[in-house]
């Protein structure tokens, strides 16, 4: 233990606690920007700065360790004056229109500058940098937004596992692009948007959507057009958060009901098509294992796009591991423009498929010329929204979220199982495509709440979680994994031979789909694991645990489909993962040797 | 008022010349990967303040040529303004009155040429090609990348055995660079920015010297893997521990009766004394590297087809041992003696007699000092040194050169031999000398004329050549391995071309460099050695870095290494080096800025933890 003061109060720390970390647990807390726990520790925008006694120099509290005796002062006049004209030097090369910024609110240099009175002098020169970024891409990067912490730089390489963005260039025009002199879209980028999470400013952005459904000429203006709203299974435990709502307030019940209010004319839930996913995945996975000679293993799953281009670019030897099956939003798309336009008897063209994913790979998937299947020319989804740009039209129409009533969603491509719901979370596709493996194979279904606990890997400490199972003398070994850089471990144990496993899931955000880089953003707050118990929550009280005991499903197949795996659903919900190029990465030769 | 009046330095002034010498050290600590456009930016901008004001070319042509460069800067340019920055700065060379305009024109114009890729990557992509990382400059100007923040901070500590572990996770001869390592680590060293470079070195000199015997680490599980290393030098012998650490069985062929190569063969003991070497040979034999002493490879027994028939890979390092000759008459006469014979002798413990006799020393590199000040040590009573170029232009470290001197050895630059005189038994007389000038300087390199003076007569007994060593590569050149211009083509990987499974590195692929390259290339031959045979085994080790102090940085000067007394350490060979007292190596320790956690080290370009 090494024993300080804080401004004067006496604390005794761990060896190896930061300045930053002991003021905390005196409640003196320093502001920070740049600081991210644990994976961009830094010192570089010089806020978190505190005085030590006997030092001349201010010591950044985020990267300083506290030693014995050492008297810390967090808000001298020194301190004091030196935080503030550091944040004004950012403000200086800052764009400043916070009224009109995405990030209004939800943006740490706003936070941290409104406590100080700066008021409306601008001490330095004012100009900051042009930009000239394709808006186009799912990620876009506003330089004049950057304030240069690095944080984006710092999740991409040491989370995710991943080096799409690097420092560039030299002095003061060093600043954050893609790596190796690449343009995004021919980098090896996921698409994950955890930059765009981790950013403190709107420096990273996902692209907004929202204008073409809600905006004059969009799609909601166009009575000729059918509107079909469906909302994926982590949406329902972030949304109440942008409102400051609880999520037993800001229910799926009432997104159903927002999501009405705003206009669209079907309402439908992503949880109808995570179950179609477990009918396809589930069924393809055990026709795997009888012919175990003819592919190679593990099976992993394909409903998260990050993990898709991740695979494709970094281990496209791997790329047939994939499961065939489309992701849920995938198969939603292409059953509502197919199965449900023909049971309403409309053209299918005058459907407009609009999908609310946690997700911004999701924007970019929708997009692969070879995955839209239902209408020649047309896309499955034509848009995809995040959770942020869905709250965004939920203020914009000034509706009042806590006054709605619960209300259900529509029929009939609006029932989810508690499987479906729990493809949210890590672990989640996992043990929903188990639950219905094990009825597959011994015609009865396991306990839902305990039987694949195993899988549920939120929270672990280690890069990923497994567990073997023994279904009416088929053994499976599963393993699961969310985070790329996890991803990434675990493929490496698995082509050096360390580990040996039949059925994989990868989610490319930590947490899973709770955690995505389409979620609602909190600055240093990491929601993944308490938004999990929200959907564990949902899946315990729904009466339907198990994908293949969904009636609307099980109608879709008898009415149309015929069954899983069959030809229609080979047609409309499998995929050739090769029909479209991925950048591979510029590592590939190192990664793949090892 | 006075008619004249004596000049007298305002503080203005006082301070304008302190902020040079600043500079000055500030261009010397220079990080590597800064953008260059933007350097020449910044020095065309000093450029501007010099100019008198006076011609139009150097007081309006040079702030012009400064605008268009912040265009490319500010990813405003197109390609035709790269043409007219082109332009006008040849203009400028040659209409601007005086030096101030037309050599600030020339700094653009070299830029143009030297880095015109990252101009047009301004241009096009908007940014630079340089990676924006500042790494540490101690790491990284050091060929085998050492933890040199690391091992500075455990010296500092006073954790000798540590620091000796640390170093060899990149290097295994912490001995032998802790005595004559050319510190390349020192050069732009970012404590320059406040006072002068840390004396690594010292440090260095330090840790193993109170470390004691440091055992090697474990050997990792064996291969069964085989690999041949031709050459028991600095280089081969790196490849040789690393392999056996990753658990491949290395055979050493070696020609000369000892390991060592040239550190035993080249370098003197009173700069690296035999058993001190030892120490770092005997640390690599105990991994279980086999040795074949005597035993020439591609003559005799051992062809290159065997090797690589028997081996499962090949690493060549026979360095660079044959020497070269002026190319004067008289050469071949008795008492001529390369620099290679002579110090390879006293490598085998054949100490020449040269009681009496005068000696003269051909070349200006560090190998001719090492000459120079063996030969006051077999006895001679005098010894000169003779090259043809100014004694600043010697590639020898100063600080040899100004030991040679301090023991006596006289210094005769600007002499060129011309011939060497013998009597009639063929017995060197004399050495003939040209008297030279310095005169054009060309490739900024100043070539030596003929000063139009008599040809000098010095009178010697023995004539020392150290004008450069060559590669005997004919015995492996026959067996296909490649050569160009006298040494062998290998890649910066060692990787040979064409030839699978055989890797050369070390003097024999960059001709005669330092030590710490060669090592360098072992560690570098060991990685892709292991890679080939398909194996990703990584060198690590588990010593914690203290971490950095959190204090103010007072200027301080540096502690530099004290030698023993010139007119005692002349006459034997023993080590003259005085290692730091514990009190002056914490506080050189103490003057490290720890760039391994400050600047970008905390972020990126921090610590290798393996390899």
């Amino acid at each position: 233990m090494v024993n300080i003061t804080i401004n004067g109060t006496p604390v005794s720390v761990e060896n190896g606690t930061t300045i930053l970390e002991a003021t905390r647990l005196v409640g003196m807390s320093v502001p920070t920007l740049c600081y991210l726990k644990g994976i961009n520790q830094i010192g570089a925008c010089r806020v978190c700065l505190v005085e030590v006694k006997n030092i001349d120099r201010l010591l950044p509290a985020c990267d300083t360790l506290c030693e014995e005796g050492m008297e810390v002062l967090t808000n001298t006049p020194k301190v004091r004056e030196a935080r503030q004209m550091n944040l004004e030097l950012l403000l200086s090369q800052h764009r400043i229109n916070c009224p009109v910024c995405e990030r209004n609110g939800s943006c740490q240099l706003q936070e941290v500058m409104s406590s100080y009175p700066i008021g409306d002098i601008m001490n330095f020169k004012h100009e900051y940098p042009e930009d000239d970024w394709d808006q186009s891409l799912p990620i876009i990067r506003d330089e004049s937004k950057c304030i240069r912490c690095y944080r984006c730089v710092s999740v991409c390489e040491k989370v995710q596992g991943l080096n799409i963005w690097d420092m560039v260039g030299s002095g003061s025009r060093t600043t954050v692009n893609v790596s190796h002199n690449r343009k995004l879209s021919a980098a090896d980028c996921a698409f994950c948007g955890q930059c765009i999470t981790h950013c403190p400013t709107n420096a990273l952005h996902s692209r907004d959507d929202s204008k073409a459904i809600t905006g004059v000429g969009g799609v909601l203006d166009d009575p000729n057009k059918i509107t079909v709203v469906q909302v994926a299974p982590a949406i329902r435990a972030a949304w109440g958060e942008s409102f400051g709502l609880d999520a037993s307030v800001a229910t799926e019940g009432r997104l159903a009901a927002a999501l009405r209010r705003i206009g669209f004319d079907y309402v439908f839930d992503t949880n109808f098509s995570a179950d179609l996913t477990i009918m396809e995945e589930g069924n393809e996975f055990l026709e795997r294992m009888q012919h175990p000679e003819a592919h190679k293993w593990p099976m992993f799953t394909s409903c998260c796009p990050g993990w898709v281009r991740f695979l494709k670019s970094n281990y496209p030897d791997m790329t047939d591991q994939l499961s065939t099956a489309k992701s849920p939003q995938q198969m939603f798309g292409a059953v509502t423009k197919t199965y449900f336009a023909k049971k309403i008897g409309v053209d299918p063209h005058d459907i407009v498929c609009v999908s609310i994913m946690p997700c911004t790979a999701k924007k970019a998937e929708l997009a692969i010329p070879s995955i839209n299947d239902a209408v020649e020319g047309e896309r499955d989804v034509d848009f995809s929204l995040t959770t942020r740009e869905l709250c965004r039209m939920i203020k914009a129409d000034n509706i009042d979220v806590a006054a709605l009533p619960e209300e259900e969603f529509d029929s009939p491509l609006g029932t989810g199982t508690g499987a479906a719901v729990i493809f949210g979370t890590t672990g989640g596709v996992m043990e929903a495509a188990l639950r219905t493996c094990y009825y597959v194979l011994t015609g009865e279904n396991p306990n839902a709440d305990e039987t694949f606990k195993a899988v549920r890997a939120m929270d672990s400490t280690r890069p990923w979680v497994e567990a073997e199972y023994n279904v009416a003398g088929i053994k499976v070994r599963a393993a699961v994994a969310n985070g790329l850089g996890n991803a990434r471990r675990l493929i490496r144990a698995i082509r050096r031979g360390e580990v040996d496993y039949q059925f994989v899931e990868i989610m490319a955000c930590p947490g899973g789909c709770v955690g995505g880089g389409g979620q609602p953003i909190h600055y240093n707050q990491e929601l993944a694991s308490s938004r999990a118990k929200v959907l564990y929550n949902y899946d315990k009280k729904n009466v339907l645990r198990f994908s293949h005991e969904n009636p609307e499903v099980q109608a879709l197949y008898s009415e149309y489909l015929g069954k899983p795996c069959g030809e229609i659903a080979h047609h409309l919900l499998h995929t050739n993962h090769h029909g479209w190029e991925m950048p591979k990465s510029p590592n590939l030769d190192e990664d793949v040797m090892l | 008022m006075s008619r004249l009046s004596l000049f007298t330095e305002s503080r203005a002034q006082t301070t304008v010349e302190q902020l040079y010498k600043d500079m000055e050290r500030r261009i010397v600590a220079s990080p590597p990967d800064i953008c260059p456009v933007d350097l020449a930016a910044a020095f065309l901008k000093m450029c501007v303040t010099q100019s008198c004001g006076k011609c139009v070319p150097c007081r309006v042509g040079l702030v012009q040529l400064e605008n268009l460069i912040e265009d490319v800067l500010e990813g405003k340019a197109t390609e035709d303004t790269l043409t007219q920055i082109e332009a006008l700065a040849k203009n400028i060379s040659v209409t601007a009155d005086c030096a101030i305009g037309t050599e600030s024109a020339k700094l653009v114009l070299k830029g143009l040429e030297g880095f015109r890729d990252d101009y047009l990557s301004h241009i096009r992509e908007h940014r630079c090609t340089c990676s924006g990382t500042q790494s540490i400059p101690c790491v990284s100007n050091c060929p085998a990348g050492v933890d040199i923040p690391g091992y500075v901070a455990l010296v500092g500590e006073g954790r000798y055995a540590d620091a000796v572990r640390l170093i060899r996770k990149d290097n295994p001869f912490p001995m032998a660079c802790a005595l004559i390592c050319e510190h390349p680590c020192e050069t732009r060293c970012r404590r320059t920015l406040l006072d002068a470079p840390i004396n690594i070195r010292g440090l260095k000199r330090t840790a193993v010297d109170r470390a004691g015997i440091v055992p090697a680490p474990e050997c990792m599980s064996a291969t069964g893997k085989k690999v041949a290393i031709v050459g028991g030098g600095p280089s081969g012998l790196s490849a040789a521990y690393y392999l056996q650490l990753m658990g491949h069985s290395c055979t050493v062929f070696e020609q000369h009766k000892k390991l060592g190569g040239m550190l035993i063969y080249g370098i003197p003991s009173y700069r690296l004394p035999r058993e001190r070497l030892q120490q770092d040979i005997d640390c690599i034999l105990s991994t279980g590297v086999e040795v074949k002493l005597e035993t020439k490879v591609g003559e005799g027994e051992w062809t290159m087809e065997r090797l690589r028939k028997e081996f499962d890979a090949v690493y060549i390092s026979i360095g660079a041992h044959q020497d070269k000759k002026v190319g004067i008459e008289g050469e071949d006469a008795e008492g001529v003696l390369s620099a290679v014979e002579f110090l390879g002798g006293i490598g085998d413990g054949i100490i020449p007699d040269f009681k009496g006799k005068r000696v003269c020393v051909i070349g200006g590199g560090n190998v001719a000092m090492d000459c120079t000040r063996s030969a006051i040590r077999c006895g001679a009573e005098a010894v000169s040194i003779v090259y043809r170029r100014r004694k600043e232009d010697m590639t020898a470290l100063m600080e040899e050169v100004d030991g040679a001197i301090a023991e006596g050895a006289i210094m005769m630059d600007l002499y060129a031999p011309t011939r060497i005189e013998t009597d009639e038994n063929n017995k060197v007389t004399a050495l003939w000398t040209t008297p030279k000038m310095s005169s054009l300087i060309k490739g900024g390199r100043m070539n030596p004329a003929d000063a139009g003076k008599e040809d000098v007569r010095i009178p010697c007994d023995i004539v020392l050549v150290a004008v450069g060593q060559g590669i005997e590569f004919r015995r492996l050149e026959d067996s296909g391995i490649p050569v160009n211009r006298g040494t062998f083509v290998a890649d910066n990987g060692t990787i040979i071309k064409d030839a699978p499974g055989v890797f050369a590195g070390g003097d024999c692929v960059t001709g005669p460099k330092t030590a710490i390259r060669a090592i360098a290339a072992g560690k570098v031959a060991a990685a892709n050695i292991d890679h080939y045979l398909g194996y990703n085994h990584r060198i690590s080790v588990d010593v914690e870095i203290p971490d950095p102090a959190l204090g103010d940085r007072p200027y301080c000067g540096r502690v530099n290494m004290l030698e023993r007394e010139p007119a005692v350490r002349k006459n034997d060979f023993e080590l003259m080096e005085i290692v730091m007292s514990e009190k002056e190596s914490y506080q050189e320790a103490s003057r490290c800025l720890r760039c391994d956690h400050f600047g970008c080290g905390a972020f990126k370009g921090g610590r290798k933890t393996e390899w």
